[in-house]
């Protein structure tokens, strides 16, 4: 135990600055929690689906809760079920053998909801674009509210395509 | 000769993995594998490719592993009704080999298990996509994929079904479970859901773009699916790329490895709700990618190899920030190993969970990580060292346990390995100018292998072009072929809440098996 508590001395607080809002978004990032609680009256929830991606981008969305970035300390947090979701992140092209869970986990969220499409692969097909296999991009299948670009997009453009859906549904 | 049959003419394939090919009869492939497996050797990966435009029907492509290097053998099939003699009898590895192969080719075998494999419902049952005459439109089907699961039957058993999506950050997969309490009988995997046709996407690219689409077959192993299809091209061209290239491959390749198990170290410590563990590690796995992106452009070091070299230098002043992140590495994780070791609870819930017999582990074809946690001395570095690393004497981590334990066990001892050749690399990285001698053209109707060790194991690429040079079958093949099977055995009579501690202890690709 005291080596451990020696260890978390030692480390302090990692967590950097979140990055500046999209000028899009019009609110400031430190009333962001509080615009969050007002809209949506708990944390916002992300459902993540890989809807056929290489995994690159899972590594991301996983990087984006380590402790630089530390998206739940923004009130932002990932859950298990589309039922207590509030956004949907996508990644990957959409595999034809992912469709129907897709269409299935996005009629599964309550209104109102948000998709976000993460990486090249979301945005367009990206190199696996569209095939036999292969529906191509995320809007080809569901709506759209914000796409990342990037293969895979780095954690800070992952958080400010997040920040940018809510600042668009907050303003609603 | 790697391995004596008679009538076998086995002829060497140049390249930097030592590799030989031969064509055989449909009498020969079971004696052969039944030989090849009988003095401990293995099956790496097994395909089909259509030639019936350039010669008589299908060719199935095998390629076997023993302690003298891989060997490749051809079969060729007739053009009409496709079959060959089951292998799965003698390297269980191949049924779901066997089974992609009819899905993708329509190449038939006799094996027990004739259900599908890789096709759920995406393209019709009697149509073949990696076939040149597939029409994508023509076999387009709107049913729903009906697969017959085993049913497990008894007193009190009940299943329980997860995914295709799951709970956390992952990828999609399906797993049935059978249960009693919260014990498991049985569990049966069921993948193809990320199947999104990489193999025929490969047959409309140039090289170049076959590089990049190499690299996200599985992106946690990008560099190592790079290297492997580089060094594919590399042996059909009969071309070595300059020294300093394959040396900057290999420090890509380790800090592919050195990143992979500081996440997985991680997330160990959180499936057994250390969270203290996962916070730590990821700290430093994210030091470890911001150098990756300041030295070298990408986070994961994607597109840094490509055919005939590498994109990417590393520049003097990189040299000082790799040797003081390694100090800052081993200086922590050897702190954080302690921790771990001896934390009781930790390694209560790591000991003797999700076993699997270093015998069993033989038989199956258990390789990579997880194989050496179970007693598998196979690491690609050590025993087909290629340049550089037949002069950095890698030391092999193994042990014997086989649980959970051995799993963390081997990647904390990999990851001081890794960054003790990180180390070695720095200082005997010679300069240089040439990074790269370009290869934009392969030779015709020419075959070449390219195997690497990654973090997980062996990743193979077997690249097959035409008369005219270009991409006429590439496949890619993951370690978590062999590994996937083996993780249904691993959980048989654990309790169901420690199958993601079982599962992140091998810590397999979906993408780089559904293709």
């Amino acid at each position: 135990m005291y080596q451990i508590l020696k260890q978390i001395i030692k480390t302090g607080i990692k967590t950097e600055p979140a990055p500046q809002a999209n000028e899009a978004m019009r609110i400031q990032p430190q009333l962001l929690q509080q615009k969050i609680l007002d809209t949506f009256g708990h944390a916002l929830n992300i459902r993540l689906v890989d809807a056929g991606s290489c995994n690159g981008c899972e590594m991301e969305i996983n990087a984006v809760n380590n402790a630089y970035y530390n998206l739940e300390g923004l009130g932002i947090k990932f859950v298990a079920s589309p039922r207590h979701a509030d956004m949907l992140m996508v990644t990957g092209p959409v595999s034809r053998h992912m469709e129907v869970a897709l269409r299935r986990t996005f009629d599964a969220m309550p209104d109102p909801r948000l998709v976000v499409a993460i990486g090249d692969c979301a945005y367009d097909g990206g190199i696996f674009g569209e095939g036999y296999a292969s529906c191509g991009k995320v809007s080809n299948i569901i709506p759209v509210d914000v796409v990342v670009k990037g293969c895979p997009p780095t954690p800070v453009a992952m958080m400010q395509g997040i920040l940018a859906a809510m600042s668009h549904f907050i303003k609603e | 000769m790697p391995i004596i049959h008679p009538g076998l003419q086995l002829t060497p394939l140049h390249g930097a993995a030592p590799a030989w090919q031969g064509f055989i009869g449909q009498d020969d492939l079971q004696p052969i594998c039944r030989s090849v497996c009988d003095s401990g050797g293995r099956l790496v990966a097994l395909w089909g490719s259509d030639e019936r435009a350039s010669g008589p029907g299908f060719v199935l492509h095998l390629v076997l592993l023993n302690e003298t290097g891989l060997i490749c053998l051809h079969l060729p099939l007739s053009a009409v009704q496709p079959a060959y003699p089951d292998v799965s009898e003698i390297f269980p590895a191949a049924g779901r080999m066997q089974r992609a192969a009819y899905d993708l080719l329509g190449i038939a075998h006799n094996g027990t298990d004739q259900r599908q494999w890789l096709r759920h419902a995406a393209w019709r049952s009697g149509s073949f996509p990696l076939c040149k005459d597939f029409d994508a439109v023509q076999s387009r089907t709107d049913e729903l994929d009906n697969y017959p699961f085993v049913q497990v039957a008894g007193h009190g058993v009940h299943e329980i079904a997860v995914g295709p999506v799951h709970a956390g950050i992952i990828e999609p997969g399906h797993f049935r479970f059978s249960v009693v309490g919260e014990k498991v009988l049985r569990l049966e995997e069921r993948f193809g859901y990320t199947h999104k046709g990489i193999e025929k996407r490969f047959e409309s690219m140039s090289l170049g773009q076959g590089a990049k689409l190499a690299g996200r077959v599985s992106g946690d192993s990008t560099v190592a699916y790079a290297w492997a299809y580089a060094m594919a091209t590399e042996s059909i061209a009969g071309t070595t790329p300059p020294d300093r290239a394959l040396w900057l491959r290999a420090l890509f390749l380790e800090r592919e490895r050195i990143a992979n198990h500081l996440g997985d170290l991680g997330f160990l410590g959180n499936d057994v709700a250390f969270s203290f563990g996962l916070t730590q590690f990821w700290i430093l796995k994210e030091q470890v990618l911001r150098n990756n992106a300041a030295l070298f452009e990408h986070r994961y070091l994607m597109d840094t190899i490509c055919p005939g070299g590498v994109s990417v230098d590393l520049a003097e002043s990189g040299k000082q920030i790799l040797l003081e992140e390694c100090a800052m590495l081993e200086r922590e994780a050897h702190l954080l190993r302690n921790i771990y070791e001896e934390h009781a609870s930790i390694q209560d819930r790591y000991m003797g969970t999700g076993y699997v017999a270093p015998k069993l582990a033989a038989q199956l074809g258990l390789c990579g990580l997880a194989g050496r946690a179970s007693s598998q001395v196979w690491d690609a570095r050590v025993q087909f060292a290629c340049a550089p690393y037949d002069q950095l004497d890698v030391r092999i981590a193994v042990h014997h346990n086989g649980d959970v334990a051995a799993r963390v066990i081997v990647r904390f001892d990999e990851l001081f390995e890794s960054l003790r050749l990180q180390r070695k690399i720095v200082s005997k990285l010679m300069p240089s100018d040439i990074l790269m001698l370009p290869l934009e053209k392969l030779p015709g109707n020419g075959f070449g292998l390219g195997l690497v060790e990654g973090w997980r194991g062996e990743v193979m690429v077997a690249i097959h072009t035409d008369a005219q040079g270009n991409l006429a079958r590439v496949h890619p093949h993951d370690p978590s072929w062999q590994n996937w099977p083996v993780l249904e055995h691993a959980i048989m009579n654990n309790v169901v809440p420690d199958f993601p501690l079982i599962n992140k202890s091998f810590n397999l690709s979906y993408s780089g098996h559904d293709l």
